[in-house]
């Protein structure tokens, strides 16, 4: 137990002081926080101030049109012409001409003329805020009681509530926690790659390094790889861990920052549906202001918060450390098998292949996270890390879980002992290149 | 004779393909250089790998000191691979307390050891050095430190000279005559014959899978006399042959203005003294010695199995 002790100390600090491992360690979350947090400050910057100078030959409008933080209305009886020559001497960019004829046509819109131009947003404000004018305007021209057309129309949400087996309600939102999910699945994925990766390449050194030799006088084999795998384990767990306090960190500031008024918006537009809630006036939602861009990028990350989020983190702590665990004995056992990083493609490809497919076939488990397909691979070990994570948020019953899992365990153990044996061969094998049937053979030697 | 460190009983290993050890038994004796003699692909490295518990055995047992071999004896077991290497990337100091831990020793021993060791081999600078910035020459200084830290009972040296300049190999071969002074066995692996004639005490010779030599060194290179002597003499090479009587035959000859060497091989139970005799008179020797063969031609005649040792190259006592 000592010599274990030692070798995964060893393996584990020889990583972590590496300098690759501090700068990626410490430049993934600056650029994952940076991706996260960048659209949407970058939605914001689309919001440029537009000062509007509005020619309304209609004469509906004139002081009805609400200004919002990003765009301002004045009104003019101004010619166009006058208007145009004006423009650029003008503190207005925007000059919105209204035509007469739209309290009546079906057609005309109003049309604007700019210095500097008007973002989509812009434009769907100015849209939207019109329709919802003219069509109070035309319904009074028929005579028809507002306030009376509000209750009957009202506005109608779907909400779904999932059943589980002891008939009570469980919280779902399934969007969100199938991206969740997949993003687990994905970082699983990534991670068996990665550290797996590192533990062939551990054993690839050794080998070359020829201290192999020196090595296994001293301890046994498998103690020898166990302790690399576990070593390897923990400096994964240690950059993971990292990278979450970090970016936690860092998007916390920028999101302090950069969406300072963003989250503030949305306090506001809570309270606003609140009220409206309150007064029972369902048909005022509409009137609740517009949400902007900027509202619409945070509600992403709001809903993050309303995630089931110990189930599905202790299931992605699972299948995250036993996942990579069964795949890091089949790297190692192929890191043993060759003398050097090239002459592991051949090796390779067998065991990516299971780790590959249920990547691909993640997105049918989505559409059918029930299916017999789903319950298929979300069972055997080499694909269950992946295709449970992504079949979870749907909500998948206690004892299939379980059983995934004492598979999984099962499979561990299974594919490390089996590992151990050709480890313990292949180590010592130099010069000659390994075919698939002599790791057959090595399987069946006695130590 | 006192109880062997190591007994090996009638050890057999096979491969897939081959056998690499068929039956092997022999004792090494505590306290002695042991060297492990044969060619390529004899079974030495299977038989030391044995030793170490890197591989068992299919059948037969190893004993130490008496008892079967097992994990407990790896601490006292001290090992300097033919393959030998170290971890490239990673500082010197560090690695050689590793290696020591790993070896059973605490880690304020394996401390105070390494600096002892590290001033006697006149490296104390390179304590925190990487591997890869050492030459091959002093990483195998490392590697030999690494070996003896633990103060092992049994040190198995495969080979140990192999990179080493003559002045390192010089040192390496006093410290392996220092340790087998403080009582250490070692076994000694090697295809030079010279430094087995230098150090060891016994020899087992191993061919094909199979002991076929085995004892101490003098014993076996009196074994494997052949009577032969070598005369220098000045005077009349003719006159010589004709002096020799039934009892010794000429091997050889050859001159050099007026000295002539001869090898002359006495036949049946003729001693040198008789020869001596037979010769003495009309010449005037200049040396006379017996050939006793070396290591080398012992090695080479029982591997190619040949009745007679060519003494060509001899080595003499």
């Amino acid at each position: 137990m000592r010599k274990l002790f030692l070798i995964i100390q060893r393996e584990y600090f020889s990583r972590v002081k590496k300098k690759s491992f501090i700068i990626m360690t410490l430049l993934a979350p600056v650029l994952l926080g940076g991706i996260s947090v960048l659209p949407v400050w970058l939605a914001m910057q689309e919001h440029t101030e537009h000062k509007i100078q509005v020619i309304d030959q209609s004469g509906a409008f004139v002081d009805q049109l609400p200004n919002n933080p990003q765009i301002s209305f004045s009104y003019t009886d101004q010619s166009l012409e006058q208007a145009k020559k004006a423009l650029y001497k003008s503190p207005y960019d925007i000059i919105m001409v209204i035509p007469r004829e739209i309290l009546n046509s079906t057609k005309a819109g109003p049309i604007l003329y700019y210095r500097s131009q008007p973002g989509i947003s812009t434009e769907q404000y100015i849209s939207n805020t019109l329709e919802n004018m003219l069509f109070d305007y035309r319904l009074q021209g028929d005579s028809i009681d507002i306030s009376k057309l509000d209750k009957a129309r009202r506005h109608v949400a779907v909400s779904t509530i999932k059943v589980n087996e002891t008939g009570k309600d469980e919280k779902t939102n399934t969007s969100t926690n199938m991206a969740i999910g997949y993003a687990f699945a994905l970082i699983i994925y990534l991670m068996i790659f990665l550290y797996g990766a590192q533990v062939m390449r551990g054993v690839i050194e050794e080998k070359s390094n020829r201290i192999i030799e020196l090595m296994i006088s001293s301890v046994k084999p498998f103690q020898l790889m166990l302790g690399k795998i576990l070593g390897v384990a923990l400096v994964g767990l240690t950059q993971f861990l990292a990278w979450i306090i970090l970016t936690v960190i860092i998007s916390g500031a920028l999101s302090g920052v950069v969406l300072k008024d963003a989250i503030a918006d949305k306090a506001k537009h809570e309270a606003q549906m609140e009220k409206a809630y309150k007064d029972d006036l369902t048909a005022n939602l509409d009137k609740v202001k517009p949400m902007n861009t900027r509202y619409e990028a945070l509600q992403l990350l709001a809903q993050i918060d309303r995630v089931d989020k110990n189930e599905l983190l202790g299931c992605f702590a699972f299948y995250f450390l036993f996942g990579y665990l069964l795949y890091a004995g089949l790297f190692a056992a192929i890191g043993s098998a060759v003398d050097n990083d090239a002459d592991t493609q051949q090796f390779m490809l067998p065991v990516t292949i299971p780790l590959i497919f249920s990547f691909v076939i993640s997105f049918a488990v989505m559409s059918e996270p029930d299916g017999m397909m789903a319950r298929v691979f979300s069972m055997i070990p080499l694909t269950s890390p992946i295709v449970m994570m992504v079949r979870m948020p749907f909500g998948v019953s206690a004892w299939e879980v379980a059983v995934s899992m004492l598979l999984l365990l099962a499979g561990f153990f299974f594919f490390t002992w089996l590992a151990g044996k050709i480890y313990r061969t292949g180590i010592l094998m130099y010069g000659k290149k390994a075919s698939w049937k002599e790791l057959g053979k090595w399987l069946f030697y006695k130590s | 004779m006192s109880e062997p460190i190591i007994a090996i009983k009638n050890v057999t290993k096979r491969y897939a393909t081959h056998t690499a050890l068929n039956g092997v038994s022999m004792d090494i004796p505590e306290g002695k250089i042991f060297g492990l003699l044969g060619p390529n692909g004899a079974g030495k490295t299977s038989l030391i790998r044995i030793i170490n518990q890197i591989t068992g055995p299919d059948s037969g047992e190893i004993l130490f000191h008496g008892k079967h071999l097992s994990q407990e004896h790896i601490d006292q077991i001290g090992y300097l691979p033919e393959e030998r290497g170290l971890y490239k990337k990673m500082a010197v100091g560090e690695q050689a307390m590793y290696l020591a831990q790993l070896k059973g020793l605490s880690k304020a021993e394996a401390k105070k050891r390494l600096q002892y060791w590290f001033k006697k081999f006149d490296i104390d600078t390179w304590w925190d050095k990487k591997i890869e910035e050492l030459s091959k020459g002093m990483q195998q200084k490392v590697q030999f430190i690494v070996t003896v830290l633990h103060e092992p009972k049994l040190l198995i040296l495969d080979e140990p000279f192999s990179g080493f300049d003559p002045i390192n190999a010089q040192l390496i071969k006093n410290e392996i005559l220092e340790l087998k002074q403080k009582g250490a066995t070692i076994i000694f692996s090697t295809h030079n014959m010279g430094s087995v004639e230098e150090l060891c005490d016994h020899i087992a010779l191993i061919n094909k899978a199979e002991k076929v030599l085995d004892g101490s060194v003098k014993e076996i290179r009196k074994a494997y006399r052949t009577n032969t002597y070598r005369i220098s003499f000045r005077g009349n090479l003719m006159g010589f042959t004709n002096a020799l009587w039934a009892g010794a035959e000429l091997l050889e000859k050859s001159s050099d203005e007026d000295i002539h060497q001869v090898t002359v091989k006495l036949l049946r139970n003729n001693t040198p003294n008789q020869l001596l005799h037979a010769v003495i008179d009309q010449h005037e020797i200049i040396s006379f010695n017996e050939l006793i063969p070396s290591m080398n031609d012992i090695f080479i005649s029982v591997v190619e199995k040949k009745e007679t040792i060519n003494t060509q190259s001899a080595y003499t006592e």
